[in-house]
């Protein structure tokens, strides 16, 4: 089935057709060198400094979402039926003056270079048009992927709680006018397209999705890129050929059952994380450290798991909660202990034409101390040292039963059996752990690289066991740094 | 900002010298129309440029094949050494650095050729195509082999006053410590380019992202064998610059330029974030010992620094960055007899360069650890410790290179700082937290900031101005300084408005460029608004000197009744003129509009060779106080709060002056906690790119700060309207948190904790270890 072969989007309220443009453009690059709309800036190419931050709004139900984005490691084919708001659109949507986040960086003497500072405009834009009333916390979220090297982030903190006092600048009626012409280039169908050496293809269903993967074993899987993206702008790979899930709803769906939570591969992951923090409040302090909004809004947790990085953080607390993962294939599904997926460093048990469609994860128990924690160099959008989770069912002051899993302690993410083993049966106290933090020595052999020594990663592999003791027998959420009120 | 029209019958005009105004382009940043280098609009036959790197950290190349890379697609043309017409080099002082390498690579990221294709993917694709063969040589990869093996870029210098050995000999108290401060990354967001464009006879225009326009000038012209009249460079701002465009864009502009001559064509060349960390010099990594004697009260009597920095290949600023580090190894204390040996090693990486604070912090990091040590060792308060040594009246005012300290005011700023930021109640409730528990403990510090202003290279110490007024009243403003977000364009501006008395809003501050104000001086060691603000108001001055003397003539007054006032001109009682219609009425007098300024920073003198005299017009000064918490099972810290009091001597501008305190202390906490540069066993970086190098984000700004300017502080030298410079030395106030870092390991066991810089989870773990393991052998011993 021949698919439609232009891709539609919106622009300050107008449709742009895209066709016959290499499938690896990234969205900065069409901006910037197709458009010349320069106020989206290049920082770093990977996702990690937010200079090129901008606001993709959907359709959601009726309503619009907003959410920022790093554009410089974005498909373009990828904001096919969507809506692109850039630091130039501020300007077009409103015909009175500064957007209420230009406003109050201006007055609050929020840019120096000014580099940084349509990324943070951006981000600010998407926090206003989604969030009336955030707090400090949240606002630092909001602001985690945007780097600023020259002001030291007060005076846009203040900016940002400056907003909103100032009404929403847009011209009466412009959000009705979106949704309309949102409806109007809704993705209805596959789309195909290919250029010199290389092609895209964009399914809409979990059919046709099998069925291209099956016409092409060797094709990359996209869903969020922002891991592939970096194949694109870092090693400067040529994909020839791309195939996107992005675009299949059912993939894009998280449904609860009475047994388990199946998070679609598609889902984002800030709406897997929204889903699994309301399961699990405890993995909160995981989820808020995963990565910035702009990384979470288009990143999927299927595409975190199937990417299958030693030291991706979602897969240690999935594990231990006992999650299975669906892979499909054009014969049909199969379904697969998480941990059971992970075969040796980037090497996953998955067939050819088979991809990752769901993940299951079990209903809560209320028995269980469950704890993620994440060390690294910073607390917002950094790569862990060491990811330590641990699931603990105790009865009488003894452990019933534990699962534990780190990352960034071997060559997979991986359940530290001897520690388990240790636990189970132990005391469930400070000295009864011992024991069990001891047997880590027998699990992992960590490597050294820039993020910390082989011997730091296994002392405080160690450590997080001591903490998770003592949060147990002190009856606190966070004894960390990050949890002290000063 | 817009401009508007003045205000009549105000008395005050908008703009003038003092207001806390918005940064002169931030409606500019909100809106994304700022243009830099890379939004400038370029013909359609421009070629991209990509720069081949050498993988190894010392080799000789024994092959170098460019024949894949010459077929890639897309490209056009392939440059190597041998297409340099005139010189090899983009060393700024001595001539060490090649653009291109020819017979040795001497690091990993060194330049070796570059490609012209015609897109950035496909120069980019074909620099990685090169055949490379090399013949490894054993590198030296930091500054403890550089030492061992006397590899030195620059002789070692000595500054020595007094009988140090004898002092330490007699002191009843005697201790020797050493720490390791690591570089840093400028992380400018906006990465290093230069754009070279082609004109007629044999000339060429450069815009480059550079904080110092004249020296890519000479530098591309001795490149291209033209003088320096064929060719002019351009920068309207930067995205960022911190020192780290002060040589480096260079290399970029050089390979533009020649680029450019080889094919006729525009060239860009714009390094990739990981290129511009791979190629790029950084904040010097330093070695730090000390020997100390002192007296029960922890004076010290005398002592012996040493600083060894690891300068990388080659010696680029490194003269002038080890100088000022030794100059701010006193930071604010007298040492009558002292010792400072300074190494200059030559290490296997890419030559460090300028950054912020140019060699003082980590001089001041040495002296401060040593007090920090004798407080410790004393069982002392460190607070005391630091005034007991801080410089006094006559008899305790002059420093190891022979210059008075007739500005100190350090004293009453730390006081007032101790009091405001409740420093010692704040002590004892952090004692009685960390005796409560055992798993975090907190910690609080207070150091003190001494920061010398002038180029310690005396003859950079001059600027000029040019200053055009149109016959509408209206002025364009240019000078030698760069803007890179520090507020620069708006400050000079602001000087300009309030010697003409006109509102802001009539005067636009143009681009830097090489035609307009030649032979400048880098925007560098914090003095721009102080050389450019100076040369600025000199041609205002010029131009108001003249319609004064053409309004006194015209209507027969004394010139001293001519009064410039918000806007208007009031010549006695016989006329008061709008600013524009006295300037048309001069105009048709045929009195010149246009005039330069030029400004030479006065009293200043230094001798290099005893490094002895007055490098430096004055001294700015400034204290914070950090409180921080640490966890002792991950070595994780966290920045609690911070107060501030910064002298900038009478503030040109409050909002701006404020940002650069702020910016500069997160800049500075960055250095000396999360920011860690990896290189590995080969030498090679890896840690470069955002990914991987952690710079601090918006939830590292503490959740309670009171930071404030000295208000009663004005310069007591006849600086630009009193005021002080702002860019490097609130940077050091970071101090205060790596000691207070040191502060909650020491809560963990007894005596001074080792910690290196930068205090990462890692090093602090290690630390507590070192400490309680030392307190164990002591309670054991």
């Amino acid at each position: 089935m021949a698919g439609e072969r232009s891709i539609r989007f919106l622009l300050d309220g107008a449709v742009h057709t895209v066709a016959d443009l290499a499938p690896t453009t990234t969205v900065l690059e069409y901006l910037r060198d197709h458009l010349r709309r320069c106020g989206t800036k290049e920082g770093c190419a990977e996702g990690d400094c937010g200079a090129c931050t901008i606001v993709l709004a959907e359709l959601d139900e009726g309503t619009i979402r907003y959410r920022a984005i790093n554009s410089c490691i974005r498909l373009l084919p990828t904001i096919d039926g969507k809506a692109l708001v850039t630091v130039e659109s501020l300007k077009a949507e409103s015909s009175s003056a500064l957007h209420p986040a230009q406003r109050a960086l201006v007055e609050c003497h929020g840019s120096q270079c000014g580099f940084c500072t349509p990324g943070f405009v951006m981000s600010l834009y998407a926090l206003y048009r989604s969030d009336r009333q955030p707090g400090e916390d949240a606002i630092c979220q909001a602001l985690s992927g945007n780097l600023c090297r020259c002001t030291g982030y007060r005076p846009i903190l203040a900016a940002a709680r400056r907003m909103y006092e100032y009404p929403d600048s847009a011209d009466a009626g412009h959000e009705e006018d979106l949704k309309e012409k949102l409806r109007e280039i809704q993705v209805t169908g596959e789309k195909r397209q290919s250029t010199a050496g290389s092609s895209y293809v964009a399914p809409c269903t979990i059919a046709e999705l099998a069925q291209a993967l099956a016409e092409r074993p060797d094709a990359t899987l996209l869903a969020g890129g922002t891991d592939l993206g970096l194949r694109v702008t870092k090693d400067l790979a040529h994909l020839p050929q791309i195939v996107y899930l992005g675009n299949v709803a059912e993939l894009v769906r998280i449904r609860s059952t009475g047994q388990h939570l199946e998070i679609g591969a598609g889902v984002s992951l800030t709406d897997a994380f929204a889903a699994l923090t309301a399961e699990y409040p405890d993995l909160r302090g995981m989820t808020r450290r995963f990565a910035s909004p702009p990384v979470c809004n288009a990143g999927t947790l299927g595409g975190n798991i199937a990417n299958g990085s030693p030291i991706g953080d979602s897969m240690p607390a999935l594990i231990c909660l006992g999650a299975s993962i669906v892979l499909q294939a054009a014969a049909g599904s199969r379904s697969l202990p998480l941990e059971d997926f992970y075969l040796d460093y980037m090497k996953k048990d998955l067939r050819p034409g088979e991809f990752v469609a769901a993940i299951r994860v079990p209903r809560a128990r209320p028995a269980q101390v469950l704890r993620c924690y994440k060390i690294a160099k910073r607390f917002e959008q950094d790569i862990s040292a060491v990811c330590g989770a641990f699931a603990i069912e105790v009865a009488g002051g003894r452990v019933r039963d534990a699962r534990v899993c780190f990352g960034g302690m071997a060559a997979i993410p991986k359940r530290a059996r001897a520690c388990e083993q240790a636990l189970i049966g132990a005391d469930w106290s400070a000295d009864g752990v011992k024991p069990a933090v001891a047997a880590l020595a027998t699990d992992f052999q960590p490597i050294t690289d820039f993020r910390a020594s082989q011997g730091y990663r296994l002392r405080v592999a160690g450590n997080l066991l001591r903490r998770l003791a003592d949060e147990a027998s002190q009856g606190a959420a966070d004894l960390s740094v990050w949890g002290h009120a000063g | 900002m817009p401009a508007e029209p003045d205000r009549h019958g105000s008395d005050r005009i908008r703009g003038g010298v003092g207001e806390a105004l918005p940064h002169e382009s931030a409606h500019l940043h909100v809106t994304g129309e700022a243009l830099y280098t890379d939004d400038i609009p370029l013909p359609k036959e421009t070629l991209h440029a990509a720069i081949g790197i050498s993988e190894r950290a010392h080799a000789r190349i024994s092959r170098l094949d460019l024949g894949p890379v010459e077929a890639a697609q897309g490209v056009i043309a392939v440059l190597t050494a041998a297409d340099i017409p005139g010189e090899n080099n983009h060393g700024p002082v001595v001539h060490d650095d090649p653009i291109f390498a020819t017979d040795v690579v001497e690091y990993a990221g060194q330049s070796l050729f570059a490609v012209l294709a015609t897109s950035v993917r496909s120069a980019r694709r074909a620099a990685r195509l090169a055949h490379i063969e090399y013949e490894d040589l054993p590198p030296i990869l930091d500054t403890k082999a550089a030492v061992q093996r006397r590899s030195f870029v620059l002789p070692t210098r000595t500054l020595a006053r007094g009988a140090a050995e004898d002092r330490m000999r007699a002191a009843p108290h005697r201790l020797s410590g050493s720490l390791a401060v690591g570089g840093q990354e400028h992380f400018y967001l906006e990465g290093q380019i230069g754009i070279a464009l082609p004109g007629e006879d044999r000339t060429m225009l450069v815009h480059s992202s550079t904080q110092h326009p004249s020296e890519v000038q000479r530098l591309v012209a001795h490149c291209l064998g033209l003088p320096a009249k064929d060719v002019v460079v351009q920068c309207r701002r930067m995205g960022g610059g911190f020192g780290g465009k002060e040589t480096q864009p260079a290399l970029l502009a050089c390979i533009a330029a020649l680029g450019a001559w080889k094919t006729g064509r525009p060239v860009k060349l714009r390094l990739d974030r990981d290129a511009d960390m791979l190629i790029t010099g950084k904040r010097h990594p330093f070695d730090l010992d000390y020997e100390v004697g002192f007296d029960d009260a922890g004076r010290i009597l005398g002592i012996r620094l040493t600083l060894a920095s690891n300068c990388g290949r080659s010696a680029d600023l490194s003269e002038a960055v080890n100088g000022r580090a030794m100059f701010h190894a006193d930071n604010c204390y007298y040492l009558s007899d002292v010792e400072i040996v300074s190494h200059r090693c030559r290490t296997n990486q890419p030559s460090h360069t300028a950054f912020r604070g140019f060699g003082g912090p980590q001089g001041m990091m040495l002296i401060e650890s040593v007090i920090d040590d004798i407080a410790r060792a004393l069982g002392k308060e460190p607070l005391e410790v630091r005034h007991a040594n801080f410089y006094g009246a006559a008899g305790r005012d002059v420093t190891p290179y022979g210059m008075v300290v007739e500005d100190n005011i350090i004293g009453r700023i730390v006081d007032e700082l101790a009091q405001r930021s409740e420093y010692a109640t704040r002590r004892r409730a952090i004692a009685d937290f960390n005796a409560a528990n055992s798993i975090l403990k907190r910690g609080l510090a207070l150091t003190p900031v001494k920061f010398g202003i002038s180029f310690t290279t005396t003859h950079l110490n001059q600027a000029g101005a040019l200053l055009h007024v149109y016959t509408d009243g209206s002025i364009l403003l240019n000078h030698g300084g760069t803007e890179m977000g520090q507020g620069l364009h708006t400050k000079v501006a602001q000087v300009v408005a309030e010697e003409l008395q006109v509102d802001l809003g009539r005067i636009r501050c143009t681009a830097t460029d090489t035609s307009k104000v030649p032979n400048t001086s880098a925007t560098a060691a914090s003095a721009s608004s102080d050389l450019n603000g100076k040369a600025a108001q000199a041609a205002a001055r010029t131009i108001r000197e003249r319609l004064t003397a053409f309004a006194a003539a015209k209507y027969g007054v004394a010139a001293d009744e001519v009064l410039f006032r918000a806007g208007r001109v009031r010549i006695d009682e016989k006329a008061d003129l709008r600013f524009d219609e006295l300037v048309g009425l001069a105009y048709h007098a045929r009195v010149p509009l246009s005039a330069t300024g030029f400004y030479a920073t006065p009293k200043i003198g230094y001798d290099p060779k005893t490094m002895t005299g007055r490098p430096f017009f004055y001294f700015c000064y400034g204290a914070a106080v950090s409180e921080v918490v640490i966890d002792t099972l991950s070595g994780e810290s966290r920045l609690l709060r911070v107060d501030i009091l910064h002298d900038v001597g009478a503030s040109l501008n409050p909002a701006i002056d404020l940002g650069q305190v702020e910016g500069g202390f997160i800049q500075g906490v960055g250095w000396l906690t999360s920011e860690e540069l990896w290189w590995d066993a080969e030498g090679r970086l890896r840690t470069h790119a955002p990914s991987t190098y952690k710079i601090p984000t918006a939830y590292d700004w503490p959740r309670i700060f009171n930071v404030d300017l000295v208000q009663w502080s004005r310069n007591r030298e006849d600086s630009i309207y009193r005021s002080k410079a702002v860019g490097e030395p609130p940077l050091m106030l970071a101090m205060s948190v790596f000691f207070a870092i040191r502060d909650a390991i020491a809560a963990c066991g007894g005596g001074s904790p080792r910690l290196d810089a930068p205090a990462t989870p890692e090093r602090i773990l290690t630390a507590i270890d070192a400490l309680r393991a030392t307190s164990a052998d002591t309670r054991t011993g």
